[in-house]
């Protein structure tokens, strides 16, 4: 069947490639397939024929109709990813074709533009972040994690690996997949949650078998606390010599300390707030970054870019580096399989930072901290209401819990009135009727009034 | 003739060294939050401060556009001209898809929406994971990897439990010479030691090798079909059986599917796990290096072990299903790449049935159509059975060419950067030398597969007359040749900004 598509698709431009082989029919080219594996029907896929592109439009439109969008006001279910807003600038450079109907930059002449993009990248985050290198990405904020707890099982050959008790959940299931089939062990370590600190007695006694390869933490925490004692932990981590991963956001890190300052010796986070949306849960962006010594370099997961020079001398270029870590050179010795990661993220990660700046992003920080504080304040004064659920400073995402009423059925009675309430994380904090919000620079002071007016509404009406 | 754009553009870092005003995301932001903002950091504990700002510039929005217009500019994807890199199927990207992605409905969805109102989206993924498991001849697919390769160890893990399951340690994953290097790399992560399997003369896996390194260690096999020779293993329903009666279980790489979709499938051939990487065959596009997107399916008993979560139809809702028996866990975080799968599912409405059929068969066309018209050019050979019809593409060599020339492969790619024309995939497979593989897939032109074909050989020609020439290429990218070397010594190696005075090292 002809289609517009494929231009080699016409009868009488098939019959003259086919006499040029010197076969009648494209059959003949599959021949060598044994006949009883020949598929002799049509898939049963799509609508049954071929659609135009109007029919597909008004398809897919009808089906994208069933979701619901919250706009006024954003939604406030705290999760691994919240709101944030998406320059138009951001859509715009990653929209162009150079850019996303381009393979990775394997020839590296003729791909001088995406390359440079993507050594940008990784060094405005590496400035983020504080750290010396930062790859060209992973596939998300959760792989970049499970990277790099298995970055450092090769760097310190130990076998065990350290979390915090209360962390990320999908995180941990993601991690614990990325080490099922290697001989390692994950234990855990409690948090003060009271103060907003790591337990450094409870920490010190996982650590005292001197096995471990990594502790990871998340500052700010899934639940939106920031831990206070991150140096102290670090010198402990490092006393006992296991490697310290740090999971932060970037958006927090215009005003809070970048981890590698504090000791971190990888650094992972989630790139979604830098102008990437929500999109259902992905594409994000992976971010993973470390220190420039070759014994953490050459463990490294994924691509880099590096700059050098042309073979005469006259120029700076940009090509892909330490390539024989990777599996198309290194096969079953590689430091990870992927190949296919997210540059393109990654592009509109570099065009968002370098368009807020330093000066910018510091302000956006401050924004998301001040929104947070004034949700805080506006809920804690909230009756049958317990916020925060934890001690501690919070920065984007805030715990509460219920004390009366019922969670879903607030979520329900918030639904009505247009508001997309928190998520149940009742199974993870072992609180029943606890769940997670977030509040960023998208949620303006009278869409938090409305929050909270809505929330009393519910209270009240029980 | 073609010449590349060349902006002599400085790193981002470099534009200015004014500070200007940046761009504000809010500016409802009142002198008393300021106040309350520094009342709130002067009480946190000093070391969580931040005490150097980033060294990030502050640049005006038109830099910042200029700049990555420009730097745009100097990229070449397949919206300029033809990327035929073996196995990497490079095809067009419908724009109907890429306005569809840009809708509120999708960039606006939290992933942690409330099941009601997330039905749009959920039934997409539905629809897609049942015409992809069509599609291969399997039971169940999932679309929560974020690639391929993450689905490969899906797979991986999969077959490991497997076993596990069974009370079996099985430790071993026989992957062929010919291989993609993310299927050794992918066992390895799952902890598998790679049995390798040579290629036998005719470009199939060779069955008495797999044989005679079967064991009750053989956790199963990982192939793609086509191989990365573009040709069909004609013995798979005997290398399945085989592997069958010892329990080892067979692993499918999606990679080359484009070269017999809707003709053969997987599960048909005994495929137990199959991945698939949306951006390749189903024209999501690859950005630059990625996101992709990728679906891990499985056959019989196996669903059960499929990667969390997987969609399901429960009377007329979609719920998202976490309950699934024996699964590995998650891969990634929330459910995939759900917007190159929304690129994809507009790509399989579109063409149909009849029209996903056509892509395998002109897809195959293309590469036997080019292949004739490069036969008995001096220096270049096609090796392993030249008379077998090859399928999604096509892996010759260059290595009488090198050897009586001193022009290689590599060569070969910065000469046809230079007329404009991106380079084939270079020295893959590693069972043939000086391999240039070529992947047309269903999207270019006849003509553009003859002028592919006469600059070619324009290039043997120039190398047998005057090799130094070919040599000095590209003469008209951005750049010229880069020296590798350089950049991989440990002393040069400048990863980021911060070390970019060693570029300037002697």
């Amino acid at each position: 069947m002809p289609h517009y598509w494929i231009p080699n698709s016409p009868n009488e431009v098939k019959k003259e490639m086919l006499k040029v082989i010197g076969v009648s029919d494209v059959l003949e080219l599959f021949k060598d397939i044994p006949k009883e594996l020949i598929l002799n029907r049509e898939l049963r896929i799509g609508f049954g024929k071929s659609l135009s592109e109007y029919e597909a439009l008004r398809i897919t439109e009808s089906i994208l109709s069933k979701n619901r969008v919250f706009k006024n006001p954003p939604p406030f279910v705290g999760g691994t990813v919240c709101p944030h807003y998406v320059p138009a600038i951001v859509r715009e450079i990653v929209s162009r074709a150079e850019f996303y109907t381009a393979y990775t930059p394997y020839q590296a002449e003729i791909s001088q533009g995406l390359l440079q993009a993507l050594f940008e990248y990784q060094s405005l985050m590496a400035e983020l972040y504080g750290v010396d290198v930062v790859n060209a990405s992973m596939y998300d904020g959760s792989t970049a994690a499970a990277e790099a707890v298995r970055m450092a099982l090769r760097i310190t050959r130990k076998r065990k690996i350290l979390v915090p008790k209360l962390m990320d959940p999908q995180y941990l299931e993601v991690i614990k997949t990325w080490v099922y089939g290697l001989n390692v062990r994950i234990d855990f370590f409690n948090l003060d949650l009271k103060n907003g600190k790591v337990d450094v007695d409870s920490l010190m006694s996982k650590l005292s078998d001197k096995d471990v390869a990594c502790v990871y933490i998340e500052n700010p925490s899934y639940y939106g606390f920031l831990i206070k004692n991150v140096k102290e932990v670090s010198d402990i981590v490092h006393d006992y010599k296991s490697l310290m991963i740090v999971n932060a956001d970037p958006i927090s890190l215009g005003i809070f300390e970048a981890p590698g300052k504090y000791g971190a010796d990888i650094v992972v986070g989630e790139g979604q707030p830098l102008g990437l949306g929500l999109n259902y849960g992905g594409p994000y962006l992976g971010i993973l970054g470390t220190k420039i010594d070759m014994k953490f370099l050459r463990q490294l997961p994924g691509r880099l870019i590096g700059a050098t020079k042309t073979i005469d001398g006259s120029e700076t270029a940009f090509t892909m580096i330490l390539q024989t870590r990777e599996q198309h050179i290194r096969r079953e010795r590689a430091t990870s399989n992927i190949t296919t990661n997210t540059a393109l993220s990654a592009i509109a990660a570099a065009v968002y930072v370098s368009l807020l700046g330093s000066r910018g992003l510091r302000e956006l920080s401050e924004v998301i901290l001040y929104r947070t504080m004034y949700a805080l304040r506006r809920l804690s004064s909230v009756e049958g209401v317990k916020a925060p659920l934890f001690g501690g400073i919070y920065f984007k995402k805030i715990p509460f819990k219920l004390v009366r009423g019922d969670l879903s059925e607030l979520n329900r009675y918030l639904l009505e009135k247009g508001i997309h309430g928190g998520k149940d994380i009742s199974k993870y904090v072992n609180e029943p009727k606890s769940c997670l919000i977030c509040v960023t620079e998208v949620h303006t002071e009278s869409d938090i009034d409305l929050f909270i007016e809505h929330l009393k509404g519910y209270l009240c009406k029980g | 003739m073609w010449r590349q754009a060349k902006w002599d553009e400085p790193l981002v870092f470099e534009l200015t060294k004014a500070r200007r005003e940046t761009f504000k995301v809010i500016s409802e932001f009142s002198d008393e939050a300021k106040e309350f903002i520094k009342d709130i950091l002067n009480a946190l504990p000093k070391n969580l401060i931040r005490k150097e700002p980033p060294r990030i510039p502050d640049l005006s929005e038109i830099e910042v556009v200029r700049h990555f217009t420009r730097l745009s500019q100097m990229a070449y994807g397949i919206d300029v001209g033809p990327v035929p890199l073996g196995s990497c199927t490079m095809k067009y990207n419908p724009k109907i898809s890429e306005a569809l992605c840009r809708d509120s409905r999708i960039t606006d969805i939290h992933p942690d929406q409330d099941e009601e109102t997330v039905q749009g989206v959920l039934e997409i993924i539905y629809l897609m994971q049942k015409w992809l498991a069509e599609i291969t001849g399997m039971d169940l697919c999932t679309l929560n990897v974020p690639a391929g390769a993450a689905g490969e160890l899906a797979g991986a893990l999969m077959i490991r439990k497997y076993h596990e399951l069974k009370g079996e340690a099985r430790d071993e994953m026989l992957i062929p010479d010919s291989a993609h290097g993310t299927n050794p790399a992918s066992a390895a992560m799952a902890g598998f030691k790679v049995i390798k399997i040579k290629t036998d003369e005719k470009g199939n896996v060779d069955l008495e090798a797999i044989k005679a390194v079967l064991s009750d260690r053989t956790a199963g096999i990982m192939l793609t079909n086509p191989n990365t020779l573009g040709l069909f293993e004609e013995n798979i329903l005997e290398v399945a059986k085989v592997l069958h009666d010892n329990d080892s279980l067979l692993y499918y790489d999606g990679a080359n599917l484009n070269g017999i979709l809707g003709i053969a499938r997987p599960g048909d051939m005994g495929f137990d796990i199959v991945h698939l990487n949306l951006h390749k065959t189903f024209a999501a596009p690859h950005g630059g290096g990625g996101p992709g997107a990728g679906a891990v399916c499985a056959k019989g008993k196996l669903v059960n072990l499929l990667p969390k979560p997987i969609v399901r139809k429960k009377g007329s809702k979609y719920i998202l299903d976490y309950d699934i028996k024996y699964s590995i866990g998650l891969i990634r975080a929330y459910y995939g790449h759900v917007i190159p799968t929304i690129k994809s599912f507009i790509y399989i409405i579109m063409l149909g049935p009849k029209g996903l059929r056509e892509v395998s068969e002109i897809s195959t066309l293309n590469t036997n159509y080019f292949i004739k018209l490069i036969e008995g050019t001096k220096g270049i050979t096609l090796p392993y059975d030249p008379a077998r019809p090859r399928k999604h593409e096509v892996v010759i060599s260059v290595e009488r060419l090198a050897k009586e020339t001193g022009v290689n492969a590599e060569d070969i790619a910065k000469a046809l950067l230079d007329r404009g024309l991106y380079a084939p995939t270079i020295y893959f497979p590693l069972i043939v030398h000086e391999a240039l593989m070529i992947e047309f897939t269903e999207t270019e032109t006849k003509e553009m597969i003859e002028t592919y074909a006469r600059v070619l050989k324009e290039i043997v020609i120039e190398a047998y007359r005057d090799p130094k020439k070919v040599k000095e290429t590209p003469r008209n990218t951005s750049v010229r040749r880069i020296d590798n070397v350089r950049a991989n010594l440990p002393k040069y190696v400048t990863p980021t900004y911060k070390f970019i005075e060693r570029v300037k090292k002697d």
